[in-house]
């Protein structure tokens, strides 16, 4: 009985701590910071053919005078 | 045309200049490579049809483009990448971008794609809301300067974002706070459930061994959420006691440190009760009411400061050497720059020499452009429109007007209303009360029932920490300000919410207030020798130095090149401008200035302006004055609400009276120099009153700040921006009314607010006292209490 519990606190220990890193990820990488953006991106496509391509020479940007 | 034209932008292509282009495999001549580079980026695009379908030659790629270019390149430069590139590890960078042009998720999304796509680029995260790119990139593979070029191309302006300013600490504040809610969160969630088992292990008959483990599990977990999510609380408290005051910090954390000192002591016995559970949900949901009472505050902070980002990073200083461009922080006061037509001024300066109109939009949100010539002033952000201005720089960075706008934005945010000021300083002596209190009961139960003494002690330090208390105020202003500041209503004086709703009278200033501010010049009547014209040609380059609305119409009718030199000119608010014209004084304003009499006025609903010299009248000018769309409806609006309204105007009487017949004003004043206005604006407050002024304009400053509440309109001249108390940045005059009701909106969810907490303290304190609530319920009751009071406050948005 009481290993079991012990093993089961061990448990509760690891996911919480997997769980604490997951949310200091998330918030160091600032996904916190918007709250409004993420919900509007989900609804745009990745592919649509109109996506500009890279467009700037970078030879261009080198020798422009 | 002598040599072949350029596929792009048609102007001749020089001699020996080689710059093909291959559209759909036909291959066309371009004359530089500023065109070949946009070209490219056409056809790259796939939008080769613009040249089938265009109707005009485009204007700029010409001869712009690789001057952008060349500016963009200095971004690369170390020394200027050090005031705002984090290195992040070996060769990575990183940099936060301001772009302007955001208007939709879309926007977003392309930029984040198409960065993303550039070989070297690491990460792009696009902000929808404050505007802001935090990009990463490899400096082996790609320089800054590309991937700015890249943001231009797509239609876009990037300005690099100085890391080390307020806002990015603010950003590493926030994500510190939510560091520790989310300790405190996952703490809490856990200590619960062990909490649950404990206590229903009391019930059942839980066995000691097990029920030891689950405490000892318990107190694992409390660890972090004494050690590092409830720091702020030590600090504050401890920063309190050092200046010899109590805030409600330091009941807190007494009940902190106490649960927890006397926890551990239970755990290590095994006897007695623990409160770990009390302990994390104690914190968790204090932690929790503050970061949303921040957040709503600082929302209003971050739009300020976006301002601050119009301030280009980059200037072409002028010097004996010739032109070079230069980062912005090297600007001294004294240096003489280049502001070339499109570009935003760098600095405050005074323009040396050209003349140009400026948009001042972003300060004044006025569109029609101010003309600006030899001697004018300009300010930092505004942007030049028409031809190139050398300046003088007389302010930069922490000097310059849009510095002092978000510096008066703080200011307001810093400064407490009256009422705001009480609440601080009762629960001042309520904790006072508190710890006395606290210490009386712990003393009697001690001596009645010493067992459950400190369980007692403890719940009455939680049940009854003031924390509704100190939210109940600052909670509902920072709501309504955020509010009204989405309306286009700025509020920049602390008070200005709790006084708005006490406000009986409202006293408007007639021209650019309950008018468009932009009179017509409707009829010259010359009155001697001279002719109309002439008389308007004088008029005007009188004008030059004012800035009453008045002066506008002059300027407008007279073309800039045939204004006359004026020396000696002199500005004297509410009458006029004299000035020296090719040796001869000139008066223009109204007749007292002039020093004659006139005839009086015929015609209602004008504006009657006289031209005079030394001995003369000279000419009768007769402008009129449109009034707002939308006066009528804010003056219905605010009768309906049984304000009384009145104008004081420094027009006269008729034009006065006309208006307010039109309006349904009984109140108007015409006439009146600022003296006049200030001496009528006391008499109604002497009688009573309290007055909230609308005004435009240098000829109200004094009366706007005589005022119990003042409101300039955005389109206001900078003085009376500085003494009013609210900005109408929008324009839009009904949003008046609609401040006025949000102000009492406020006040009464302030006073809902302080009613509650006042009533829940009143009623928990006894039962607590007498041993009726156990710690976690004390947790949960004062959490609850301040919830309550933010959610009440946040009803306001």
């Amino acid at each position: 009985m009481t290993s079991t519990l012990i093993f089961l606190l061990g448990l509760t220990g690891v996911f919480l701590l997997l769980i604490g890193l997951g949310i200091f990820w998330a918030i160091k990488s600032g996904q916190f910071e918007d709250m409004e953006g993420p919900s509007q991106r989900i609804l745009m496509d990745d592919d649509d053919p109109l996506l500009p391509r890279r467009v700037v020479d970078a030879d261009a940007l080198k020798k422009a005078p | 045309m002598n040599s072949a034209a350029c596929f792009h932008c048609g102007e001749p292509i020089p001699r020996g200049v080689d710059f093909p282009i291959r559209i759909e495999h036909t291959p066309h001549a371009l004359c530089c490579r500023g065109c070949q580079a946009v070209a490219q980026a056409i056809v790259d695009n796939g939008l080769a049809d613009y040249y089938k379908n265009r109707t005009k030659l485009p204007q700029r790629g010409h001869e712009l483009l690789p001057a952008e270019l060349e500016q963009l390149r200095l971004y690369d430069h170390p020394q200027i990448q050090k005031s705002f590139v984090l290195e992040t590890g070996p060769h990575l960078k990183q940099a936060v971008l301001i772009l302007e042009g955001i208007t939709c998720a879309a926007c977003v999304w392309l930029n984040e794609r198409h960065l993303l796509q550039l070989p070297g680029v690491k990460s792009v995260q696009v902000n929808y809301g404050s505007h802001r790119a935090r990009i990463v990139w490899d400096e082996r593979e790609i320089n800054l300067s590309q991937i700015l070029a890249e943001i231009q191309l797509l239609g876009y302006h990037a300005h690099p974002y100085n890391a080390q300013s307020a806002a990015a600490l603010r950003e590493k504040r926030h994500k510190k706070d939510l560091r520790r809610l989310a300790i405190a969160g996952i703490s809490a969630a856990q200590v619960m459930m062990f909490a649950v088992a404990l206590y229903a292990g009391i019930w059942y008959g839980m066995e000691a061994g097990t029920a030891g483990l689950l405490r000892w599990a318990s107190l694992t977990l409390t660890l972090p959420v004494m050690f590092y999510a409830a720091q702020p609380f030590y600090s504050a408290a401890w920063s309190a006691l050092r200046s010899r005051h109590l805030n409600m910090d330091v009941p807190v954390v007494i009940a902190l440190v106490s649960a927890f000192v006397g926890s551990v002591y239970n755990t290590w016995f095994g006897a007695g009760h623990v409160y770990f559970d009390a302990i994390s949900m104690f914190t968790l949901f204090l932690l929790g009411t503050r970061l949303l009472e921040q957040t709503a505050r600082e929302r209003s902070v971050e739009a300020a400061e976006n301002l601050l980002k119009l301030a280009p990073a980059m200037a072409t200083r002028v010097s004996d050497a010739g032109q070079q461009f230069v980062p912005v922080l090297e600007l001294i006061p004294g240096d003489r720059l280049l502001v070339k037509p499109g570009e935003a001024f760098p600095a405050d300066g005074m323009v040396e020499s050209g003349v140009s109109g400026v948009d001042e939009a972003l300060l004044t949100g006025e569109s029609r452009p101010v003309s600006k010539l030899v001697g004018s002033n300009v300010i930092a952000g505004s942007i030049n429109l028409d031809s190139p201005l050398t300046i003088i720089v007389t302010g930069i960075g922490e000097h310059t007007v849009l510095a002092s706008i978000v510096r008066m934005l703080d200011h307001a945010l810093a400064e407490k209303p009256r009422l705001a000021q009480l609440a601080d300083r009762v629960s001042g002596y309520f904790t006072w009360a508190l710890l006395g209190i606290t210490l009386l009961v712990g003393l009697a139960w001690w001596a009645v029932e010493a067992d459950r003494a400190f369980e007692i002690v403890l719940a009455l330090l939680v049940v009854t920490c003031p924390c509704a208390l100190s939210l109940a105020a600052p909670a509902a202003l920072a709501a309504g300000g955020s509010h009204l500041l989405r309306r286009g209503v700025l509020i920049t004086r602390g008070h200005a919410l709790e006084t708005m709703a006490q406000v009986t009278r409202v006293v408007f200033d007639k021209t650019g207030t309950l008018t468009v501010g932009k009179p017509v010049l409707q009829a010259t009547q010359a009155l001697a020798e001279l002719d109309a014209a002439r008389c308007r040609q004088l008029a005007a380059s009188l004008e030059q130095a004012s800035e009453h609305p008045l002066a506008q119409p002059f300027l407008a009718c007279v073309a800039q090149s045939e204004l006359l030199p004026v020396s000696d000119a002199r500005n004297e608010p509410g009458r006029g401008v004299s000035g020296v014209v090719a040796g001869r004084r000139y008066y223009i304003g109204r007749t007292e200035l002039a020093g004659h009499a006139t005839q009086s006025s015929i015609d209602s609903g004008m504006t009657q302006v006289w031209l005079a010299d030394e001995t003369r009248l000279l000419a009768r000018f007769e402008l009129a004055d449109a009034l707002r769309n939308d006066a009528k409806t804010l003056i219905d609006t605010l009768k309906a609400r049984g304000m009384q309204l009145s104008i004081l105007s420094g027009d006269d009487l008729t034009t006065a009276r006309h208006i307010g017949d039109q309006l349904g004003i009984d109140d108007c004043r015409g006439g009146l120099k600022p003296a006049d206005k200030l001496a009528a604006l006391q008499a109604m407050q002497a009688a009573g009153e309290v007055v909230m002024m609308l005004g435009d304009g240098v000829n109200d400053a004094p009366v706007l700040a005589a005022a119990q509440v003042s409101l300039a309109m955005g389109g206001g001249t900078q003085v009376a921006r500085a003494t009013s108390d609210i900005v109408l940045l929008c324009e839009r005059l009904p949003e008046v009314a609609h401040a006025l009701d949000v102000s009492r909106q406020t006040m009464s969810i302030m006073h809902q607010n302080f009613a509650w907490a006042i009533a829940y303290n009143l009623i928990a304190v006894p039962v607590a006292a007498l041993g009726f609530v156990s710690p976690w319920l004390a947790a949960l009751g004062m959490s609850a209490s301040s919830l309550i009071v933010v959610v009440n406050a946040l009803r306001l948005r």
